[in-house]
């Protein structure tokens, strides 16, 4: 009984990581510049990989490969906005303008 | 971490640890730049609040990619946190919230990319800004 509701609850987060997933990748393919770009990119950082480490922590249940996905998670979760930041800060310092109203000054 | 505990491997990954710190105190490298210990005490319930917000605006995300609504704006904010740690969890924290992205950092004044008007009126309502600086003040 618990069994299989685990085994349902963890397809169920795979299969929602996976559509975030898609829908970033979408995303990065769909939208204008390189700063709307970073958004559809930060969304299959965040919930596509949280959903997807979930799913597989829910299929290990607990035990050692258990801890290693948490941990894969606290540093992707870390890291990725690191790397979107250093993409967007490059960007505004070789001068591309965003698609927007207000162009930006340099701080 | 592999699942191995026999003495030998043990002892050589502590060896290892104790040899780079070494060699980092050797070679000067060491900075003030460490692990902001006072932030642990909020710290679990200020990762649960940032969980629900990513998720929220994950969804919000991926209506604004499926129905095509996008309206980018860029703006300046001005933050509130006193010390350096305090900053790059701020910066960091809008960051990982899909729909907006901090490009660049002055002192106290942040450059946000907002995916739609919605996500930037959200950061400007600052709320954010209040919970990481709660944060930085510890017990």
């Amino acid at each position: 009984m618990i069994d299989s509701i685990i085994n349902y609850s963890s397809i169920a987060s795979l299969i929602l990581g996976i559509l975030f997933i898609l829908i970033g990748s979408i995303g990065i393919l769909r939208l204008p510049d390189v700063f709307s770009r970073i958004h559809a990119s930060g969304m299959i950082d965040t919930a596509g990989t949280a959903f997807i480490i979930l799913g597989m922590c829910l299929q290990s249940g607990i035990s050692l490969i258990t801890a290693k996905l948490i941990f894969i998670g606290i540093f992707i979760f870390f890291t990725s906005p690191i790397t979107g930041h250093v993409t967007a800060n490059l960007a505004r310092k070789k001068g591309l303008k965003p698609i927007s109203n207000n162009k930006g000054e340099t701080l | 971490m592999s699942g191995h505990y026999s003495i030998l491997i043990t002892s050589l990954g502590i060896i290892s640890c104790a040899l780079c710190v070494y060699l980092t105190i050797k070679a000067n490298i060491l900075d003030n730049e460490m692990l902001p210990l006072y932030f642990f005490p909020r710290l679990l319930q200020y990762t649960l609040w940032l969980i629900k917000e990513i998720l929220i605006s994950n969804i919000e995300t991926a209506k604004v990619i499926l129905f095509k609504t996008e309206d980018p704006e860029l703006f300046t904010i001005k933050s509130s946190q006193a010390s350096n740690e305090g900053k790059v969890t701020y910066a960091n924290s809008i960051t990982l919230t899909p729909g907006t992205v901090t490009t660049q950092i002055n002192e106290n004044v942040f450059e946000v990319h907002a995916l739609t008007k919605s996500f930037g009126d959200d950061v400007r309502s600052s709320q954010m800004d209040k919970m990481v600086s709660w944060l930085e003040k510890g017990k």
